[in-house]
């Protein structure tokens, strides 16, 4: 049978030669690659003590955002929802009432936005959809954790801090910063 | 061919109608894309339409004693057909051109509010500019804003989105005794209301939100609940003294969201089984928000180009389960119970038996 590349080399059956089979030259070789790595450049960085820059089209964890007044921007009008192919978002809407105007953007607002972190496919398609510029996708991981329930991300874990309020958690958040 | 029957061709189709049918009748029976779409007009209301203008039509030849083309654009759903009346509608570029017109007219005040209304999904307008209109706005003033009128506990009007179609003024003339209800004023301040604040409540007033083609008038106990495409349409029915009883729920689950009236291809409101156009009565309509109130006869059929049909409601086939069969009777391990994690749609707490929109005190 031809070979289908030139690379093909037959198993050399031969027994060992006196020299190979005291095995400590190969050991000693082998160590001395090993030894040679050393003082070669890393590949690896010291994750999460120092970080990769992403590429500027990232597509990491949500955030619902504010706007300058630190108002929410989402009205809950399920366009991520019915955009996400994953099924992942779910919302509650509720009516803005009176003394809440600082608070919500619109008359109506999400009361409740969860979003499956075990769903979602980080394909963007939420921030696509939105029609008020209320749903990002950050540069950052979703965070690992030891059981299921730590994945439904609720409005706690997304919002995003308040502009006036804490204006440096929302500038990091933002990636204002660096 | 009988003598009270004329031959009018619509976009090289020729049609047989009684005489004294209007154009956009005649277009509606050969159906699809040649039926000119109507914001006001509506079959099922005496006297409807001649208002907004999106059914002009070109008439290329009037008819086949005097063939000469009509000279400017007629408003298809107010002009009858004339025996051997040739119309063009899509074929025309000047209908297409001056429908583009129209859109622009019909939302220079129209707030683009799609987000927050409720209407979003099953709105005519929305339909129509997307289909007919222009991408952006050339407008550069103020919109239009009015003050706020309280039409009572089941109705809420939103002026700033009405198109001022009197749809619904002739509802309430047709099927109510009592008209609470008019347009009030003229030309760019001409409002629906009420003349002092005053509630509608009159038992077929409900109505009003069907016949709305925007959402300038949307029901009170759905408000803001949920979005229509998620909410699932169902053709049901019940014993009703006052009405036909025959409905359209939107559910959710076990969840009624909101009861209309069933909706035919032009939006309109269908014919009842027992004859007579099938509106349904305000305890139908706003009272009924138990699964067990109505007897559920099946999917309500969806038009494929519909966001409401994205969820495949129509068809959809549930597989039988087959797992406990297979594990003598063992039902799945569940590895995870939504509900006990999610905060949304709690199974304990109902939003859809709410007879006003949530507050965030319902969620506390």
């Amino acid at each position: 049978m031809q070979a289908l590349t030139q690379r093909a080399k037959a198993v050399d059956r031969k027994p060992m030669t006196w020299w190979e089979k005291l095995y400590l030259p190969s050991i000693l070789k082998g160590m001395a690659i090993t030894f040679g790595h050393s003082f070669k450049k890393r590949p690896t960085i010291n994750y999460p003590e120092e970080t990769r820059p992403f590429s500027p089209v990232f597509r990491g964890l949500h955030v619902l955002n504010r706007d300058e007044e630190g108002r929410e921007r989402c009205t809950a009008c399920g366009l991520c929802a019915v955009a996400c192919p994953a099924e992942a978002i779910t919302m509650e809407a509720a009516e803005r009432i009176e003394g809440e105007e600082n608070l919500y953007r619109e008359e109506k607002y999400a009361a409740k936005y969860e979003i499956n972190m075990l769903r979602c496919i980080f394909c963007g398609l939420c921030e696509e959809a939105c029609p008020k510029d209320a749903i990002y996708l950050s540069e950052t991981f979703a965070p690992s954790n030891y059981t299921r329930k730590g994945f439904i991300y609720g409005k706690d874990e997304l919002l995003i801090p308040h502009p006036i309020q804490d204006p440096e958690g929302y500038a990091k958040a933002k990636g204002l910063n660096n | 061919m009988s003598e009270n029957l004329v031959k009018v061709t619509i976009d090289n189709i020729t049609v047989e109608v009684p005489m004294g049918t209007t154009i956009l009748q005649a277009a509606r029976k050969v159906g699809g894309e040649v039926a000119p779409p109507a914001m006001c007009y509506y079959s099922k209301l005496e006297g409807s339409g001649g208002k907004c203008r999106t059914c002009l039509v070109e008439v290329s030849k009037g008819s086949e004693k005097d063939p000469r083309p009509m000279p400017k654009l007629v408003a298809s759903c107010r002009t009858t057909v004339m025996d051997g009346m040739e119309v063009k509608n899509i074929t025309s570029e000047k209908v297409l051109d001056a429908r583009k017109g129209v859109v622009e007219f019909l939302l220079i005040n129209h707030p683009l509010d799609c987000p927050i209304c409720d209407q979003a999904g099953e709105c005519h307008l929305q339909d129509l500019s997307y289909e007919h209109g222009a991408e952006g706005t050339r407008y550069e003033f103020q919109r239009r804003t009015f003050k706020k009128h309280d039409l009572g506990e089941y109705i809420q009007l939103h002026m700033t989105r009405c198109i001022l179609c009197y749809r619904c003024v002739y509802t309430a003339d047709q099927l109510t005794k009592t008209r609470e209800h008019g347009v009030l004023d003229r030309g760019d301040h001409a409002e629906i209301a009420t003349f002092i604040e005053k509630n509608l409540k009159n038992d077929f007033i409900g109505n009003v939100i069907d016949v709305c083609p925007v959402g300038a008038l949307t029901d009170k106990t759905f408000r803001f609940k949920n979005r229509v495409w998620f909410t699932k349409p169902v053709n049901a029915h019940r014993d009703c003294d006052t009405c036909c009883g025959e409905v359209q729920l939107w559910m959710r689950g076990d969840e009624v969201f909101r009861v209309t009236a069933r909706k035919d291809e032009w939006g309109e409101v269908k014919d009842s089984s027992k004859g007579g156009t099938g509106w349904i009565c305000n305890t139908c309509r706003f009272d009924k928000k138990q699964a067990s109130d109505w007897v559920v006869e099946g999917p309500a059929e969806v038009n494929r180009h519909s966001v409401i049909s994205q969820g495949h409601y129509e068809k959809l086939v549930v597989p039988q389960e087959t797992f406990e069969a297979v594990m003598d009777g063992r039902s799945p391990k569940l590895l995870m119970d939504i509900h006990s994690v999610s905060e949304v749609n709690k199974p304990e707490k109902s939003l859809s038996l709410l007879d006003r929109p949530a507050h965030s005190t319902d969620f506390e």
